[in-house]
């Protein structure tokens, strides 16, 4: 017999114990681990669920005074459509059930891609407070928009659409009234761009915004 | 007895993670733009080590050699897992600094060498230490280059330490050279790879002065 000639069992090889074996190895540590991982989820959900509200929260009460409202902010929210067609979930400021301001997340692009900030507009427009939620720009240099790094953003409150005048809403670099950092421009630019975006989004929705339903 | 004191030298010093192995050079060179960040990127990765070398060990015998590896990847990132879960939930200060960190160290190649390389052979009291100790001299190596890269490139030294361990380590925080006098390079992806390339030359320095042998990296971390 031909040494070389290729055995059936070479050609098409039948499972061997063995490999069932590894199967059920693997299979009962991914099932074990599966369940050990579902029951610690169902442990942690509703406490991650209350932290996230938590921060949602603290958030937003950085950028509405609590003088300005007795309601529970992340309670009373609507949800409208921007001009670009995103919606934009908006929380709202209530004092004896009038509606004395409203909040809600804004973007930009910054150097390293989108910033995430928090803003809050008083009724009559004028900015009550702008946070820095997220964003992924150079240490450093970029993140001095963070309120942790810098007092910048806080330049913001109390401005609104027309003050300064619209071509005015600008870094200094561009001819505008807000100061860039040094070797960080873009950044700052977002940031103005981002707010005076949302200004025009409250000033286009506002009295959607402020019917006090 | 000397069989721990070689395992806690080993991983503090003579087989380092990164300064001697070069493993685990992602999180190495990605997270340590300051000295708190490096600490704390070493601090989750220790957990996870000596939690999942533990494991290994204790299922050591009925791990066939064909499935070890997903099975260890598998340990690795339900341990990650836990980890982030449990954080989130109950040490949510300390998460919302670690939090991102967390996720990174299924892609770290440090704990799955050691789970390979060590846990996978010995009993379950010397692989936790092993894990462990792996695990601490990775932070002590990341919380190195996260110093002289936030010295250099910012002036300051575990700015934000208060943020990770509490408002006591407040005092920690380190002012070293006046602001706006840093060299930002140090902080950006260059420094990392300068910084780390110089504490392992150093590293081997010292090693070479006290007539030690070289080890060559990664050669014997697969053993």
């Amino acid at each position: 017999m031909n040494a070389f000639e290729p055995t059936a069992a070479a050609t098409v090889p039948t499972p061997k114990p063995s490999m069932v074996i590894h199967a059920v190895i693997l299979g009962v540590f991914c099932l074990g681990f599966g369940l050990i991982l579902a029951v610690t989820d169902s442990i942690t959900v509703d406490d991650i669920a209350a932290r996230a509200i938590e921060d949602r929260q603290n958030s937003l009460s950085q950028v509405i005074p609590d003088e300005v409202h007795d309601n529970n902010l992340v309670a009373d929210t609507i949800t409208i459509t921007n001009a670009h067609g995103m919606e934009i979930t908006v929380f709202r400021a209530r004092k004896d059930g009038r509606v004395t301001g409203v909040a809600y997340e804004i973007y930009g692009t910054g150097y390293a891609g989108e910033m995430k900030l928090m803003m809050g507009i008083a009724a009559d427009g004028r900015l009550l407070g702008v946070r820095v939620l997220a964003h992924k720009e150079t240490p450093g240099l970029g993140d001095k928009i963070e309120v942790k790094k810098g007092d910048w953003i806080l330049r913001f409150t109390g401005l609104g659409l027309g003050n300064p005048a619209p071509e005015r809403w600008k870094v200094k670099k561009d001819g505008g009234e807000f100061d860039q950092f040094a070797g960080a421009t873009i950044t700052p630019r977002g940031v103005v761009k981002a707010i005076h975006g949302g200004l025009e989004f409250f000033a286009a929705n506002k009295t959607k915004l402020l019917e006090a339903n | 007895m000397s069989d721990y004191k070689t395992i806690v030298k080993d991983g503090l010093w003579d087989n380092n993670g990164v300064l001697s192995m070069l493993l685990g050079m992602c999180p190495a060179m990605a997270m340590t733009t300051s000295a708190t960040n490096g600490f704390g990127m070493g601090l989750a990765t220790a957990v996870v080590m000596a939690a999942s070398s533990l494991l290994v060990a204790i299922f050591r015998s009925r791990i066939t050699q064909e499935v070890r590896i997903p099975v260890f990847i598998l340990i690795v990132a339900a341990m990650v897992t836990l980890v982030d879960l449990a954080m989130n939930a109950w040490m949510h200060e300390l998460y919302k600094v670690l939090g991102l960190f967390i996720p990174l160290i299924v892609s770290n190649c440090l704990p799955l060498a050691r789970l390979e390389a060590f846990a996978a052979k010995q009993p379950p009291v010397p692989a936790f230490l092993d894990g462990l100790f792996m695990g601490i001299g990775f932070t002590v190596a990341l919380t190195g280059i996260g110093a002289v890269r936030e010295i250099i490139g910012n002036g300051t030294l575990f700015a934000d330490a208060s943020l990770l361990l509490g408002p006591a380590f407040k005092a920690i925080e380190l002012r070293i050279l006046p602001a706006d006098t840093g060299v930002l390079m140090m902080i950006l992806p260059p420094g990392g790879f300068l910084v780390t390339g110089l504490m392992v030359v150093v590293k081997r320095m010292i090693d070479l002065r006290a007539g030690k042998e070289i080890q060559m990296g990664g050669a014997h971390s697969v053993a």
